[in-house]
């Protein structure tokens, strides 16, 4: 008994005492990220820093289902088992409001990070709130919903032929929301299981909203005004009243079941012959010209979200910026960390590896444009993005979002303008609970 | 009958060699537990109840403020929370019922001399020992319209299961009824093994019929066993999240624990949510304090 509690000891010294050697020989800093194939490349990224400096980056990642509550349970707790996290642009208002990201302000105006970056990722990914100067994360990957679609079904001869026949126009990506409708109108064919569109249904987080979004900036509607806060007229309005319905009109033509999809139904889609046009970040585009993901990648093309009826064209911001957390021992490091990231040729890499960098410099240059068939359309489509509330009660207004618009897209009970008026009071009453509304 | 609850330490044992008395290793025993019970449950349940009289938000700095009933009249005002009890009860009666019938008519049919039965049983018993998650991402496949087993089988074609508004919380009582027949009908059969065969005997000496056998003699004895599954099935079914959470998103299939997990960790309303939870702990209270007081009248019979 006694020679096993020794052994005990000894084995919980031993441990104990090759742990705090760890620590002291190794400079080490850990980055949190959600679980996708950019967690990867940053972390490849990593390795060529620690490879220059010796310190180890390990990014850590937790699927995308839990990564806000995992993160922010983390931040409410004070810990730091993270240094850095790339957190979602909504979560601006909630980790600078709340202490847990530290202010990046002056490093930003060091660099210039403001015209280095593209414009809408330093508003967006930066910024909170918004026009006041401050800044709480780097800008790190760019993101924002494009299209993907069936090269092979949009240029068979005899589809252009009947489209041309029964639309009176050419059978090409789409140059218009009308046009988008048609075209997955024209390929709904339930009897052949082939279908015209997919897109996002899922009301689960962000992904029905970001769907939603695409429709409504490109005709030409908000959400409401993000210095006054006033929703009214703005998000129930005519432009947004019409863009719900055209969002809604499109889930008649998309595969059956499509009632909570996002990224992987939606890729999915393509891959299995579903649909002939998907919506999706540009984030999960690397799959579809991959064969081994993609047996269908050779005929997978890519567009940008069209404009509206009034020429408007924007699209639902994605992506994510770099915040180091206020409780890290280890700012220095992490700061050092951010400053070699900013560098023009680590921004190179970065794009190399997959990254979709915010660097204007390399996203305008000709080799990061023609490197894949969806950087130029992520190149348009980065410029004019728009995104959703960053406050820090964003996920109460996502919440009521989801609730008003799901039961009439997918249940279909009521009608647009009922529902966008719901949800303009909704989102009043929140704001004023919050006091920033009178 | 024993008269002593406490067994006395043998004089002769080691405990009693190293001079531990019978307190002693009571306290050994029992303290850790009832620390444990403090310190993770009693504790957190008493600070979350203040919790619910404030505006409290865990993902900010700003101080929590006394917000009296606020929250509580606000809840029980909502209308969104009134459809999730309705829906939540809606899928306790269809997933409870479905479990008892298919568990009580499988127990019925193993209770009797069949080659195999061991087997038998031990196969029918696997669905309860897989993990819920695990569960729901297999029957969201099973469910597919598009390349789902179930539609094939059953000639539905497109049938849309989880989509359909109406029929997405059928589906999931379904996969519940699935999962966890099995638990009914373990402890069903454990209730029919039990009952004296010379009932049945005297039963069949005075010409009984078999629905009259049935429910004179069976259903009474095994009732108090069915009981306990029901309560324990009740419970589980009202706390249902994993399963619901990841078959469908139709909110006529949000439970009140689904709506609850989104108002706490996604929402961060730290306060609202505690006062949530409480009216939930109060009502599955009431509930399972119904069914033990019916518990204890039908084991007075």
């Amino acid at each position: 008994m006694r020679k096993l509690v020794t052994s005990m000891l000894a084995g919980i010294g031993l441990t104990l005492a090759c742990g705090t050697s760890v620590y002291a020989q190794e400079k080490s800093l850990t980055i949190f990220w959600a679980e996708w194939d950019p967690a990867n490349y940053l972390q490849e990224l990593g390795n060529e820093y620690e490879k220059e400096t010796g310190v180890k980056i390990t990014v850590e990642t937790t699927p995308w289902s839990d990564f806000q509550t995992k993160a922010f349970t983390e931040f409410n707790a004070h810990g730091d088992a993270y240094d850095l996290v790339v957190g979602d642009s909504q979560w601006l208002g909630a980790g600078s409001t709340g202490g847990h990201y530290v202010d990046l302000t002056d490093f930003f105006k060091k660099h210039d990070l403001g015209n280095v970056m593209a414009p809408a990722t330093v508003k967006y990914y930066a910024e909170y709130p918004g026009n006041s100067g401050k800044y709480w994360a780097i800008p790190l990957e760019g993101d924002a919903v494009g299209w993907s679609y069936r090269k092979d079904w949009f240029e068979d001869p005899k589809e252009k032929e009947a489209f041309k026949a029964k639309y009176g126009y050419d059978l090409d990506v789409p140059k218009d929301f009308k046009a988008l409708r048609d075209i997955a109108e024209f390929f709904h064919r339930p009897d052949q299981k082939r279908y015209g569109i997919a897109i996002y249904t899922d009301n689960s987080y962000d992904a029905m909203a970001m769907g939603f979004e695409n429709a409504l900036f490109s005709y030409g509607g908000e959400l409401g005004d993000y210095t006054t806060y006033k929703v009214d007229g703005h998000i129930n309005s005519d432009k947004a009243v019409a863009a719900l319905d055209a969002y809604k009109e499109l889930y008649k033509f998309t595969p059956p079941g499509w009632a909570k999809s996002f990224f992987v139904e939606d890729n999915q889609a393509i891959t299995e012959n579903l649909a002939a046009m998907s919506m999706n970040f540009f984030a999960f585009f690397p799959s579809l010209i991959n064969e081994a993901s993609n047996p269908n990648a050779k005929n997978t093309g890519f567009f940008a979200n069209p404009p509206g009826p009034n020429g408007d064209q924007f699209a639902a911001l994605g992506g994510q910026g770099i915040s180091v957390i206020s409780y890290s021992k280890k700012q220095d490091e992490a700061m050092k960390f951010l400053e070699w990231f900013i560098k023009d040729e680590t921004q190179k890499k970065w794009a190399a590896l997959g990254g979709y960098t915010c660097s204007q410099a390399v996203l305008k240059s000709p080799e990061f444009q023609n490197a894949t068939p969806y950087n130029k359309a992520f190149y348009e489509t980065m410029f004019k993005v728009k995104d959703f509330w960053a406050v820090p009660e964003y996920a109460e207004l996502l919440q009521q979002l989801n609730q008003r618009i799901y039961p009439y897209m997918i249940g279909g009970s009521g009608t647009a303008k009922e529902t966008l008026d719901a949800l303009a009071g909704d989102w009043n009453a929140t704001f004023k609970k919050y006091g920033r509304v009178q | 009958m024993a008269t002593t609850m406490i067994t006395t330490l043998d004089r002769s044992s080691r405990a009693a060699a190293r001079g531990l008395s019978d307190i002693s290793i009571r306290n050994l025993f029992i303290i850790p537990t009832v620390l444990f019970l403090i310190v993770f449950n009693i504790f957190p349940l008493i600070y979350s109840l203040g919790y619910s009289f404030t505006d409290f938000r865990a993902s900010t700095n700003a101080p929590a403020n006394f917000v009296g009933l606020q929250n509580y009249r606000d809840l029980l005002n909502d209308p969104y929370v009134w459809s999730n009890f309705a829906i939540t009860a809606k899928y306790v009666i269809v997933s409870v019922v479905g479990q008892l019938l298919v568990g009580f008519g499988v127990a019925m049919l193993l209770n009797r001399d069949i080659p195999l039965k061991g087997l038998i049983t031990t196969l029918l018993l696997l669905p309860m020992m897989l993990s819920m998650a695990v569960v729901g991402l297999f029957w969201k496949l099973l469910y597919d319209p598009s390349w789902g087993v179930i539609n094939y089988a059953l000639g539905l074609g497109n049938f849309e299961w989880l989509a359909d508004p109406k029929m997405a919380l059928y589906a999931v009582a379904l996969t519940d009824i699935w999962m966890w027949s099995p638990f009914v009908m373990l402890l069903s059969l454990a209730g029919l093994s039990a009952v004296p065969k010379h009932l049945y005997e005297a039963a069949a000496i005075d010409r009984a019929g078999p629905f009259y056998t049935f429910f004179r003699i069976t259903l009474p004895l095994v009732a108090p066993i069915l009981m306990i599954a029901v309560i324990f099935r009740t419970m589980e079914a009202f706390k249902t999240f994993d399963l619901a959470y990841i078959l469908t998103s139709q909110p006529t299939a949000e439970l009140i624990s689904i709506r609850l997990y989104k108002m706490a960790f996604q929402e961060w309303q730290t306060g609202r949510s505690c006062a949530m939870a409480y009216i939930v702990l109060i009502m599955v209270l009431a509930i399972t304090n119904i069914y033990v007081k019916y518990l204890n009248k039908v084991k007075e019979r």
